[in-house]
């Protein structure tokens, strides 16, 4: 029993640490680290342009992004973009551009925010309800999209555009005061009426950081059940094998197009839960201006960033949402914030590029590897 | 080199040689493709190349052909020194390839194709393609040397021969004296082989020089003036077609006798494993299936012959369950698999080895041990409810790969990084450990080594012994020949004759795969 | 991350469709006879307005300019999602040039700008292997940054400039066919059935065009002209379908590719630029407001055709200059909508393709009775009309669409 313990334990304990395994780690911690070099690279030649030394530019964001209050703004704004990064890198998983996580995650806040305003059950009900509609209706909304692929074969990069487009339209026309928004008083922004208060999350007190979203407690075991469905799931090999070799994966029993529409309406369901945060959490309590356009590019880049893993959406989220926090002070000090929108870019195409190649040299080690095995195994016979 | 035979030159070209390359050594990671070869080749002669797959022949034409830059040796042609940076500059001094995968734009004419990278141009101030002229000179082509073929077709709409001669045009239409053919009748029916090697005998008198690649020994013994043998990336000999055999090349190829295959007790009446009654199906392709009947028995290895696009894929399709039949059953076992998905007919018991491995057989890009999942994502060893068993799975895997001699020092590395060879023997491990009623085995051997290819052979023989149904697909009618027990054959989606494997022959089948159908 | 196994994944084994080509003559003589008795039926005489057929060609060159430049790439085997950054670089570009030398400078900034851009976007993808996707991602996200960046150091310290718009400027001249009004003008007033209705739209067509407008719509058959009889078009076309044959030629797709999104970018930032200089006489930010996906859109829907972009643009170009327009008129589209689904029931029904006949003539019908009896299109709806077409469009025509078979596919010389 215990010698077969032992075994199990060195099992996995080899398995983790296997050569190859450790190797890629490295490597990938390597092309994190060039790209991140590249990017400050790019960031200090900027600053060099304007004759700000970076001293200043430390000095600056320590004093104004890096506080108590700036930590807590920034896991809370993480945590949005941290969940259309999840949305985003659950299609990247079978090739696919969920572009759509824009009007998908609208719509669906849109309509929890109607619905929460309309409905008030006690919250252990109220706020699972509240999630269950806009992950629906998100849901519903990325399979139009799902649907367009697998029978239509349209693709989903033009679909999804389309489909953000009268999303928006969609809203304008129920938003107006006469249907289901309303307009303050002496104001031009309208917006749903204010959500009944058993649909307000309680946020976290985090000691040294401040109040915390409560989604955030709720996107950390996400991002753990994500991990767990793609890794250790038949579906998550599923998706993998349809998305890497979709012949293999139908003679193996696996219909790619339905995996098509299972991904994406996945997609879709995650990205129900990226204006839930700052609707439930935040003092506003209505869908309004604060849910912007443009989350899918977000959540499509930091999932690009963090190699569709949890854990790395996370981080690449937290950069994000670090950046962004950056923008104010640098204004403070002279240079202009919109310098911060050519850093993320910049970003990504370095995390892009330096993992292109560090997969190339870790491919042709690899190679090497098998092929000096495969001679040292067998040599070759000398005929007689 | 010790071992290398004296060069004998071939009749009437002591002068200088067309080609002559000196000392060639080229290294891939991990390998040595090339390792001081040296290969001379006199003008107007066919001059072959053979050797097993992986014997550096490939990377030796690259060479030849700029599309491949040597670390060592030099290159001369028609006695002046050359160095390629790409392949027009090998176009430059007159020489040309066809590649064993035709390297045409489906979606272009045959004339766009022909004349790609070296257009004639009006002479006119805005640059248009004279096209009329390239028709011409296309005619003139097709005319000197019986290769006929309509200009203006689309690509996509030609079979196989006429791509072949499309190929050959276009390497004429540039001017090329020095053809170079890798592996030109590999995908050629018997007729259409025999009818190139004319072509090519024909273009030889007109003073052109060939260098063939093949690994159809006869062919090259039939054709050729000399003959250099590669093996593991260097030239192990040089010889002459009259002072050699079929036999002896294959030998110098492998560079030993080949081990004998373990004795099987072919024919006799068996009890029926699969049975296939009268099954038609259409795919969106155009490929069909049409009234096709068949039937493998217990332990019987079943080896269907067919020119490529006659159904094989279909049949494949059919069997899976990954193509909806019009008409007819698929029976294994008694029990009708018409309402069964292609998860359950897996689970039930039919293995498959695909033929195309890297796109239908493996996760490139994964570590080798998912690659183990392919297939058998139901199988309750790998997979309990909704949650795979990762360790399970990958001592399967490792099962594998040390009983099935897939030399990867770790399931860790991607699959990519396997040879070719290795890569299927992985995918027949992993069938064949699950013990299926009934094997459907696609191409099992093809781009294989000999080596892999006999651990192959013998693996599907010990099943067939165990009692699994081998269905066997493959366009090597050696191998067919060798292993089953009976073989059908395929024309346009259905079974036209049924040889008997130990009294048929290649022509005997040959003639049965181009046959027309009433 | 690549889009090979995307296409793969979404039509397995598709079958090389039949070119099924809709002549360019039906199409005219379909929309002729369309319009003026849609106009009657749904009582919106607008939709035969001279001023709507002027504002149809405003809107649909850019979208046009961008749909050639996505053709450009698309046919060498590159997927430009980057087309949207593309124009907006133009944009500015070509404001801030045309803020110093003219409009006529201000076209040739924007092409610059966006042929720096596609090159960026060839540098990306072909030396440093970037997925085409992800490439085109970041481009459209770096050039909104990048612009403003740009405005907030140039424009926002000039008189009437700030940080998201320029200072007015100079437009480029615009013409009218001499002696056109003389014939067109009293026949167009002249109540004939058909024929005045035809006059009006041509006078829309033909009175002060703006020059931009008329390169733009020269761009088309130019682009043709080098697609199918030209050297590099061959190349182009060779390398969008099989990159490899190519390169055994001696064509080098690398080299392609690189002039290829070049051309790409350059047209793009044309577009852009006439957005400034043609469309409006102002840099503003937001201008580009997507056209960049239309245009992609109209490549795919065109089916890789010059002729078939121009087609597509025309019509996003009508939608979006109706949406500007009375409510009437979009009713109108209903009507065409409807109708046009419903004939396209009938003529799939006699080519045997049941389901999708039921399914058109089931969203016509559906249209029809809401064009009869429904309620007017809510104004908020009107702004989606061009995004719904799109989509309907692409739903409807797919089938028949056939892209160049390397799209997307990143090519590596195999050294191996």
């Amino acid at each position: 029993m215990s010698a077969r313990l032992n075994e199990r334990l060195e099992a996995l304990v080899r398995r983790i640490v296997s050569p190859p395994r450790l190797a890629s780690v490295g490597l990938h911690l390597l092309a994190v680290g060039i790209a991140l070099g590249f990017a400050v690279a790019v960031l200090a030649i900027i600053l060099a342009a304007y004759g700000t030394s970076p001293g200043a530019v430390i000095d600056v964001v320590g004093q104004y992004a890096l506080t108590s209050q700036g930590w807590t703004a920034m896991v809370n704004k993480a945590t949005t973009y941290y969940l259309a990064g999840l949305a985003a890198a659950i299609g990247f998983r079978m090739f696919l551009f969920n572009i759509g996580i824009d009007g998908q995650y609208r719509l669906g806040v849109f309509a929890a925010a109607v619905v929460g305003a309309a409905v008030s059950l006690p919250m252990v009900l109220q706020i699972p309800l509240l999630i269950v509609v806009s992950c629906v209706v998100a849901g519903a909304y990325a399979a139009i999209a799902a649907y367009l692929k697998a029978s239509r074969g349209v693709s989903e990069v033009i679909s999804t555009i389309m489909l953000n487009a009268v999303a928006t339209g969609i809203i304008a026309f129920l938003i107006s005061p006469d249907r289901l928004g309303a307009r303050d008083e002496g104001s031009n922004n309208t917006q749903t009426p204010l959500m009944a208060e058993s649909g307000w999350m309680p946020s976290i007190p985090v000691p040294g950081l401040g109040d915390v979203y409560g989604f955030t407690l709720l996107a950390v075991l996400l991002g753990v059940g994500y991990w767990l469905v793609t890794e250790r799931t038949r579906f998550g090999f599923e998706q993998t094998a349809s998305g890497e070799a979709p012949r293999a994966a139908l003679m193996g029993g696996t219909d790619p197009r339905r995996m098509i529409v299972a991904t994406m309406v996945a997609s879709g369901l995650i990205a129900g839960l990226v204006g839930l945060p700052e609707l439930l959490g935040s003092p506003t309590h209505r869908y309004g201006i604060g849910f912007p356009a443009g989350l899918a590019w977000v959540g499509l880049s930091i999932a690009i960033i963090g190699r569709n893993h949890p854990i790395g959406v996370a981080l690449g989220a937290l950069l994000w949402a670090f950046l962004e926090r950056c923008a104010l002070p640098l204004d403070l000090i002279g240079v202009p914030k919109e310098v911060v929108a050519v850093v993320q870019a910049t970003v990504v195409l370095a995390v892009v590029t330096s993992y292109q190649l560090v997969h190339g040299i870790s491919d042709r080690n690899a190679r090497r590897r098998a092929a000096t095995y495969a001679r040292r195994a067998v040599p070759v016979q000398e005929p007689a | 080199m010790s071992d290398t035979l004296q060069v004998s030159t071939p009749s009437g070209s002591t002068a200088g040689y067309a080609v002559e390359l000196d000392g060639i050594t080229k290294t891939y990671p991990g390998v040595v493709a090339n390792d001081d070869v040296s290969l001379r080749v006199a003008p107007g002669t066919v001059h072959a190349v053979v050797g097993e797959n992986g014997a550096g022949k490939s990377t030796l034409m690259k060479i030849l052909y700029g599309a491949a830059k040597p670390d060592h040796g030099t290159l001369r042609v028609d006695g002046r020194d050359v160095s390629f940076s790409s392949p027009s500059d090998a176009i430059g001094v007159g020489i040309g390839m066809v590649f064993q995968h035709f390297k045409l734009a489906d979606n272009l004419s045959v004339l766009d194709n022909v004349i790609l990278g070296d257009e004639p141009m009006r002479r006119s101030r805005f640059g248009r393609i004279d096209r009329e002229a390239a028709a011409v000179r296309i005619a003139e082509i097709s005319e000197r040397y019986g290769l006929a073929v309509d200009p203006h077709a689309m690509v996509r709409d030609l079979g196989v021969g006429s791509r072949q001669r499309v190929e050959l045009i276009k390497v004429l239409f540039r001017g090329a004296r020095i053809l170079i053919l890798d592996e030109p009748t590999a995908l050629l029916t018997v007729q259409e082989s025999a009818d190139l090697l004319g072509r090519i005998r024909g273009l030889c008198e007109d003073g052109l020089t060939v260098v063939f690649i093949s690994h159809h020994l006869d062919e090259v013994v039939g054709i050729s003036d000399a003959i250099t043998v590669m093996r593991a990336g260097r030239v192990v000999a040089d010889v002459v077609p009259g002072e050699t055999d079929v036999h002896e090349l294959a030998v110098l190829m492998v560079g030993s006798e080949p081990a004998a295959l373990p004795l099987r007790a072919r024919g006799g009446e068996r009890p029926a494993r699969l049975q296939v009654t009268g099954i038609s199906a259409t795919t969106d392709s155009g490929g069909r299936l049409d009234d096709l009947r068949l039937e493998v028995g217990v332990g019987e290895i079943v080896g269907v012959a067919g020119v490529e696009g006659n159904g094989q894929d279909e049949l494949v399709d059919a069997l899976l369950g990954t193509l909806p039949l019009s008409a007819g059953s698929v029976i294994l076992d008694g029990r009708d698999l018409a309402g069964e998905s292609t998860a359950e007919r897996r689970v039930g018991g039919i293995g498959c080895i695909p033929q195309d491995r890297q796109r239908e057989g493996l996760l490139l890009d994964q570590p080798l041990w998912r690659s183990q999942l392919l297939g058998h994502l139901h199988d309750r060893r790998l997979a309990r409810g909704r949650w795979l068993r990762i360790g399970a799975v990958r001592r399967a895997a490792e099962h594998v790969v040390a009983t099935s001699d897939v030399r990867t020092p770790s399931i860790d590395l991607p699959a990519s990084a396997l040879s070719g060879g290795n890569q299927q023997k992985f995918i027949v491990g992993r069938e064949l450990d699950a013990h299926p009623d009934l094997l459907v085995a696609a191409q099992p051997t093809r781009g294989v080594d000999v080596g892999a290819q006999r651990a192959i052979w013998t693996r599907l023989i010990a099943a067939a012994e165990r009692g699994t149904g081998v269905l066997l697909i493959s366009a090597d009618l050696e191998e067919l020949l060798t292993l089953s027990d009976r073989i059908v054959v395929m024309v346009r989606g259905t079974v036209v004759a049924v040889h008997d494997a130990e009294t048929a022959t290649v022509a005997e089948i040959g003639r049965s795969m181009t046959q027309a159908v009433a | 991350m690549s889009t090979p196994q995307l296409t793969k994944v979404a039509a397995p084994a598709r079958p090389a469709p039949r070119r099924r080509r809709l002549s360019m003559w039906w199409v005219l003589i379909a929309v002729a006879v369309t319009l003026p008795v849609a106009a009657y039926l749904a009582d919106a005489p607008d939709l035969t307005s001279a001023g709507l057929a002027g504002a149809t060609l405003r809107f649909s060159v850019p979208i046009l300019l961008a749909g050639l430049g996505g053709l450009w790439a698309e046919r060498s085997g590159t997927l430009n999602l980057g087309l949207d950054g593309m124009m907006i670089i133009g944009s500015w570009t070509g404001a801030f040039v045309g803020l110093y030398y003219g409009p006529w400078a201000a076209l040739l900034g924007g092409v610059v700008g966006g042929v720096l851009t596609g090159l960026l976007h060839a540098v990306v993808t072909l030396a440093w292997g970037v997925d085409q996707a992800i490439a085109g991602i970041v481009i459209n996200m770096a050039s909104i940054g990048v612009v403003r960046f740009l405005s907030s150091i140039t424009f926002a310290e000039k008189d009437g400039g700030s940080i998201s718009q320029s200072p007015a400027l100079d437009t480029v001249p615009t013409v009218s066919l001499p002696g056109a009004s003389w014939v067109l003008d009293p026949l167009g007033e002249a109540g004939v059935p058909f024929a005045s209705a035809w006059a009006r739209i041509l006078t829309g067509l033909v009175t002060d065009v703006s020059v931009a407008t008329i390169i733009g719509l020269l761009l088309v058959p130019v682009t043709w002209w080098a697609l199918t009889h030209s050297r590099f078009g061959l190349h182009v076309r060779a390398c969008g379908e099989n990159p490899t044959a190519a390169d055994s030629l001696g064509v080098s797709p690398y080299r392609v590719r690189y002039w290829s999104q070049a051309i790409s970018g350059g047209l793009a930032g044309l577009g852009g630029a006439y957005l400034v200089v043609a469309a409006s006489s102002v840099y503003r930010e937001g201008q580009v407001a997507g056209r960049g996906f239309l245009g992609l859109a109209t490549v795919l829907f065109g089916n890789w055709t010059p002729s078939g972009v121009l087609g597509g643009s025309l019509l996003f170009g009508f939608t979006d200059a109706l949406s500007t327009r009375q409510a009437a008129s979009v009713s109108a589209l209903l009507l065409i909508g409807g109708a046009a689904l419903a004939l396209r029931a009938l003529w799939l029904l006699r080519a045997g393709r049941r389901s999708e006949a039921w399914g058109n003539l089931a969203v016509g019908v559906a249209v029809l009775v809401w064009f009869v009896w429904g309620p007017p299109v809510p104004r908020e709806l009107v702004i989606v009309a061009p995004y719904l077409t799109t989509l309907v469009v692409l739903v409807v025509a797919r089938q028949a669409l056939r892209p160049p078979a390397a799209v997307g596919v990143p090519y590596r010389r195999s050294d191996e």
